[in-house]
């Protein structure tokens, strides 16, 4: 992975206790801002990324050279206005965009692969904590993530209760189902019965398991979309041929699409992060840490909460964003929700979709207001 | 802002936890928020509306209060209102079961199918009456379960539910309904306006 060149990093120098019982010390976290944070230091939003998301929310990314992840939602005049917010996002611990993850060497200067600790959504936000001590930020206006930038969304008001005015999960779940544990367990095979993998000890691009892990992202592309967005977009059109060819080739156009998405997925990803960063996903079980009980994980906070899921998502569905919501109502804590109304599935929050980037536009911007 | 709607907001003490089931777009909320101090909340059926809600700065949940009400603990609010929808629930007393649960008081209005314009308009033209609160044809109302005050009124007592106060509003005039004058009051209110507690 391309780690060096443009990437801002913090080191953390204080020691982190993961939940696997490691404790980690002097390590990176690389982050990105965008906007300008005021005097009053109170317009700072905290950006949580998903699954193969990382920091460059916006704008080109310098390292793939492609658009970030969420630009439809954040840049100047968008509903995360950084003409009006100071954004930053970072790249989770695990991950492979310059934050401390598999790629990185431990002391004997050796690749980590699947010698570093597994860790956890709670690894993942007590880390990004740091960020606000670095900026100086005592409370932020907002902290917002999808999927499993929602999970660490929950998390983190649960551990840090008073940090942030606003928090805004989308599209997530406080327990991953087990239909998603599945889901990730189907990619992580993929990863690891590639010759190529050899137990995570593999060293360069030329020989990583890029197969597998093109498998696991094809697989995953799928749930992220739902059968009527597919059928639209795809239906049984053939790629560029008149007729069926009787072969393996790619003779539909989501055959070559879902292609094309693995190909180009390997590239910029590292297999072994994507399978600390699914087992991450798969741990999640926020009322867990509480016997069972989630309105006990935000008893002792009082910010405005506002969830939004998607009609289509069917990986993360409207039902256990809910359960957010009603384990919130039973505290009385300020929540609203809003269902929108998309055929583009889960990767609806990634997208252009206007009912949902006006309802995220009208809440930060009103809730700023009232600040 | 319709003349309902000041008539609740006046039952409504400042500073007070409220929840609006059936917000709509939020005017009711939006004005008792800036005038009265109070902690408001929305519970809304319709995506449009609960859009139109958040651009006001209005914290909403989308969904249905014949299902989502239960979340709520009980007595959480000062005031539940439900204004003119009783009717169109397909269980009007499981709904007001849960809104006596949630709220300390609830404050219901109903459009009075006892209006006199209603019942001329079924008398003689034989067909089923549309008023100003009265809006929809028969095949594409909401309304269900539609009742007059009287029915309301002899409802609420059946059910040991306290009425702390109950109004009768014809256009802009405002009175008071008792015991004595229900008769009356059910011919000429269009809407009638109950401030109960169970």
């Amino acid at each position: 992975m391309n780690t060096e060149k443009n990437i801002k990093t913090l080191i953390v120098k204080k020691p982190l206790k993961l939940d696997c019982g490691k404790t980690i010390k002097d390590f990176p976290i690389a982050y990105q801002t965008y906007g300008s944070l005021n005097s009053k230091k109170d317009n700072a939003i905290l950006i949580f990324h998903a699954l193969t998301g990382d920091q460059f929310v916006t704008g080109i990314n310098p390292v793939t050279n492609k658009e970030g992840w969420w630009s439809y939602a954040v840049g100047p005049d968008k509903a995360i206005d950084t003409n009006k917010y100071f954004v930053i996002c970072s790249n989770v611990i695990g991950g492979c965009m310059g934050s401390y993850g598999p790629s990185h060497k431990d002391t004997d200067q050796k690749i980590f692969g699947t010698n570093f600790p597994v860790i956890t959504i709670n690894d993942m936000v007590n880390a990004q904590y740091n960020l606000l001590d670095h900026f100086g930020i005592d409370k932020l206006f907002s902290i917002t993530g999808g999927s499993m930038g929602g999970m660490q969304v929950l998390q983190f008001i649960c551990n840090f209760p008073d940090k942030s005015k606003t928090v805004i999960p989308i599209a997530t779940t406080s327990s991953h189902s087990a239909q998603n544990i599945a889901f990730n367990e189907l990619g992580r095979q993929a990863i690891t019965a590639d010759s190529n993998w050899k137990d995570g000890n593999y060293t360069s691009n030329e020989t990583n398991p890029g197969k597998g892990l093109a498998v696991a992202r094809m697989a995953a592309h799928i749930t992220y979309l739902s059968k009527k967005g597919l059928q639209e977009k795809f239906g049984r059109k053939l790629q560029e041929r008149e007729d069926l060819k009787f072969g393996f080739d790619a003779d539909f156009q989501i055959e070559s699409y879902l292609r094309y998405q693995g190909s180009v997925f390997v590239d910029r990803f590292d297999a072994n992060s994507y399978l600390y960063i699914t087992r991450a996903m798969d741990y999640f079980d926020l009322a867990k840490q509480f016997k069972g009980n989630l309105s006990e994980a935000f008893i002792n906070t009082k910010a405005k909460f506002f969830i939004i899921s998607f009609t289509s998502d069917w990986l993360y569905p409207t039902q256990e964003n809910k359960d957010i919501v009603i384990a919130l109502n039973s505290i009385g804590a300020d929540v609203g929700f809003v269902e929108i109304k998309s055929d583009k599935g889960h990767d609806s929050f990634l997208l252009d979709v206007p009912d949902f980037l006006n309802a995220l536009k009208n809440f930060l911007d009103k809730s700023y207001e009232e600040n | 802002m319709k003349n309902e709607f000041q008539v609740i907001a006046d039952l409504i003490e400042k500073d007070k936890k409220v929840l609006d089931v059936g917000c709509a777009d939020g005017t009711l909320m939006k004005f008792l928020k800036e005038n009265k101090n109070i902690n408001i909340r929305g519970l809304e059926i319709s995506k449009e509306k609960v859009q139109e809600c958040i651009a006001k700065g209005l914290t909403v949940i989308e969904g249905n209060a014949e299902k989502d009400l239960k979340q709520f603990p009980d007595k959480s609010f000062d005031y539940v209102v439900l204004s003119q929808t009783l009717q169109a629930f397909l269980n009007p007393e499981l709904v007001l079961d849960e809104l006596l649960r949630v709220g300390k008081k609830a404050i219901v209005t109903i459009p009075n199918f006892g209006y006199w314009k209603v019942r001329f308009h079924l008398l003689f033209k034989g067909t089923m009456p549309i008023t100003k609160t009265l809006p929809d044809e028969w095949y594409n109302t909401p309304n269900l379960h539609m009742c007059t005050i009287k029915d309301f009124f002899h409802f609420v007592k059946l059910k040991d539910i306290k009425i702390f106060k109950s109004l009768a509003l014809n256009n802009l005039n405002t009175s008071i309904i008792n015991e004595n004058n229900l008769g009356a009051k059910n011919l000429f209110a269009d809407l009638g306006i109950f401030l109960i507690e169970k």
